[in-house]
């Protein structure tokens, strides 16, 4: 993919999410379904960004461009369900249905017994499905598994912190198709680094409001910013987000597993002491409906714990690091970032995502 | 947007047979030379070692030809620094000069000192020391006092440097002075000056560091004259040049590898199936590093382009720092050991030394090179909040 693409694919989702979001929220708060949003989402071509090129996307770092600015924005639809649910059904080979998708993809740990990818399922809850009141409910499994459409019979809505849909969804009889996933795709740590992307977004832009409001409001006769306590807890915030922003580029760079898991683990760590430096920065102000910035700490709050929290995937990659003993662990960490020489490009994290 | 963004460098063809001959060389002379793996100060000063590392041609990487560089990208550079640091290799001797020093001589010296020092440095040959911070300017850099006044045919200097790391045992300082007026940014009348350490007269005391190691020194200026041609650069420059110099100073690699060897030391102690608990801190670390590497392999990128980032330089090192601390905290926790300084014990086994070392070492990491509060205060600047 060309810079020019790239630039283009992100300022398209800029323009679209930096226009359309506000009001979108207000319809998804009154109950309903933001679909002028949607439609336009759609039309553009945004959630295939994600695919590689010769399946009409610009590969994994554009998707996660989209990503950013769907959290940049506080975006109120499934936009990462449904791009990571339409990479994982041409992983799959399988036609991607109309509107909005999205996905029950548990971690690697809890797969063992996935009921509700196996063809002879008869019933399954499977709790907290992103938008699965208005969106085709996919599931991933073990590896080998494959990908499921599923048929819900029953939903049961339900929101996380910042108001998103999280619906617990009841299956009773067998997918309606079921397609083999190749075994490196790792449906989880997609959603992963898709979330991070998102988080990563967040953070900027509860950085501009810090930034903006610490200009703004004056206190002891100068404005917050004079104060140097203040500025750095700006450096701070600007350094989380920034930490966020080098993980999650590293590992679209360099697309596998511990780069996922390292890029989710930065941003969900990244999160809180972003969320409470700013509202430590707004007063009482920010903690007010009224204000904007809860639209955004909120989603910091919800979606650090989303995909696996920092504590999650920071136990995948220690288990990781720790084998092959501390000889090994240097090398390991080179590889991870792609930088890596030749015969140690091996030692990539057991739970394989995307391949380049 | 607002915010920094550090983009990943593309790494230039080669690269991985460039890593692949350091770890081979490095495999090598620690069979043969028996060096303790250490962080880049805490490392034996070794001119053997620096002289072979020159002759390999891997000091003055990326300088031109003619005056003993090897015209390798920044790129090149950070992947056999950083492979030197994370193996523990003694760096020390050339480190400044490669580094800093000779960067500095090549952008603002005159042909005569790039064609003299360069090709030595680049030789493993001949060390820097920093003469920055005074006893009255530590952070407050711009409040320096030591003054250098034109003579009839050179400058004379009177002040006082402290912590100058190694005066003791390099050729050469490169000292920030006082030439004129502050001014209202008081960044004027500052202008950099190559002292001779050996050959200037130079008082050099020892200042012993709380660990009981000679490493920085007081260096006294009574009155000592240097010909004209040792001025760096334009006279009232100082201020640009050296701000140049600390971004390349707080940007690389020894910013975040300091502790690597205890990192290692982690892993190695935890075995290949730690309970969660210690997977979880060692995964901690290895998410904080990963993102760190990106960061300062994106710094070198932009220097490979030629830019200085001076805030994104502040932000690595504000973290780095940070990180290479919480390694030596997460082991001390982790693994049952306690830490052994100079003097605790001949047969100290090596992790208790390693880690007596680095606690004892911790302090100087968020100091040097800038304090933490000062790069906050370049990174709240970079925000336009300062």
């Amino acid at each position: 993919m060309s810079d020019e693409t790239a630039r283009l694919i992100e300022q398209t989702a800029d323009d679209l999410f930096s226009a359309e979001s506000e009001g979108a929220r207000k319809a998804l708060a009154e109950g309903a379904w933001p679909e002028r949003l949607w439609q336009i989402f759609a039309e553009t071509g945004l959630a295939q960004a994600a695919l590689p090129e010769e399946a009409g996307g610009a590969g994994l770092a554009a998707g996660l461009a989209v990503l950013r600015a769907a959290g940049r924005h506080a975006a109120p639809i499934p936009v990462a369900e449904t791009m990571i649910g339409t990479l994982l059904c041409h992983r799959a080979g399988a036609e991607v249905p109309d509107g909005p998708l999205t996905l029950y993809a548990p971690p690697a740990g809890a797969l063992a017994a996935q009921p509700a990818v196996r063809e002879d399922i008869d019933a399954a809850n499977l709790p907290r499905v992103p938008w699965a009141r208005i969106a085709t409910v996919l599931a991933v499994g073990a590896p080998g598994h494959g990908l499921a459409f599923l048929k819900p019979s029953d939903v049961v809505e339900g929101a996380n912190l910042a108001g998103e849909p999280r619906d617990d969804v009841a299956v009773s009889g067998p997918p309606d198709r079921l397609h083999p996933l190749p075994p490196e795709v790792d449906g989880f740590a997609l959603m992963a680094i898709a979330r991070a992307a998102q988080l990563r977004g967040a953070m900027e832009q509860v950085l501009a409001m810090s930034l903006r409001y610490a200009g703004d409001r004056v206190q002891f006769g100068r404005p917050l910013k004079r104060f140097q306590a203040i500025q750095h807890y700006l450096a701070e915030i600007a350094g989380e987000a920034a930490a966020t922003g080098a993980a999650v580029d590293a590992a679209a760079q360099a697309p596998n597993g511990f780069g996922f898991a390292a890029a989710k683990a930065r941003a969900s760590q990244a999160a809180g002491t972003v969320a409470r430096l700013a509202h430590q920065v707004h007063g009482a102000i920010g903690y007010t409906a009224e204000h904007d910035l809860h639209h955004w700490t909120k989603r910091l709050w919800a979606w650090r714990d989303e995909c696996g929290n920092e504590a999650y995937w920071w136990q995948v990659l220690g288990a990781h690091a720790a084998q092959g003993g501390g000889a090994a662990l240097w090398p390991k960490m080179v590889a991870a970032s792609g930088s890596a020489v030749a015969e140690t490009a091996g030692a990539t994290v057991s739970s394989e995502g995307e391949g380049r | 947007m607002t915010g920094f963004d550090f983009p990943p460098p593309a790494m230039p063809p080669g690269t991985d047979a460039l890593r692949a001959e350091v770890r081979a060389f490095l495999t090598e002379s620690h069979a043969n030379e028996g060096w303790r793996p250490d962080s880049d100060f805490g490392s034996d000063w070794s001119a053997s070692f620096s002289r072979t590392l020159g002759a390999q041609g891997w000091i003055g990487m990326c300088w031109p030809r003619r005056y003993g560089g090897h015209e390798r990208s920044a790129l090149e550079r950070y992947v056999v620094v950083e492979e030197l640091l994370a193996a523990g290799a003694p760096v020390y001797a050339h480190w400044v000069a490669d580094r800093q020093s000779g960067p500095l001589l090549l952008r603002f010296g005159s042909e005569e000192q790039r064609q003299t020092i360069l090709p030595r440095i680049a030789a493993g040959e001949c060390y820097f020391a920093i003469g920055m911070s005074e006893p009255d300017s530590g952070s407050d850099l711009a409040s320096v006092r030591t003054r250098a006044e034109r003579t009839a045919d050179g400058w004379r200097i009177d002040g006082t440097k402290v912590w100058t790391s190694n005066a003791h045992r390099s050729q050469y300082m490169i000292a920030l002075c006082r030439t004129g007026p502050a001014g209202d940014s008081r960044h004027e009348g500052l202008s950099q000056f190559l002292i001779d350490l050996e050959a200037d007269n130079v008082q050099i005391n020892p200042i012993v560091n709380l660990a009981g190691k000679h490493d920085f020194n007081e260096c006294v200026f009574e009155d000592v004259a240097i010909p004209a041609d040792r001025l760096i650069g334009q006279e009232g420059d100082g201020w640009r040049q050296v701000t140049g110099e600390l971004a390349l100073e707080r940007s690389g690699p020894e910013r975040i590898l300091s502790t690597f060897h205890l990192f290692a030391a982690l892993v190695e102690a935890a075995g290949p199936g730690p309970e969660p608990r210690l997977a979880e801190a060692i995964g901690r670390l290895t998410a904080e590093f990963y993102a760190l590497r990106a960061m300062s392999l994106a710094v070198a990128g932009q220097l490979e382009k030629g830019d200085l980032p001076e805030v994104e330089a502040a932000i690595v090192k504000d973290m780095g720092t940070r990180f290479e601390a919480e390694v030596a905290e997460t082991l001390r926790r982790a693994v049952p050991v306690e830490p052994v300084g100079v003097g605790g014990s001949a047969n100290a086994p090596s992790l208790e030394a390693a880690l007596g070392a680095s606690v004892l070492g911790l302090p100087s990491f968020t100091l040097r090179g800038g304090t933490n509060e000062v790069l906050r205060s370049i990174i709240a600047r970079g925000l336009g909040v300062r």
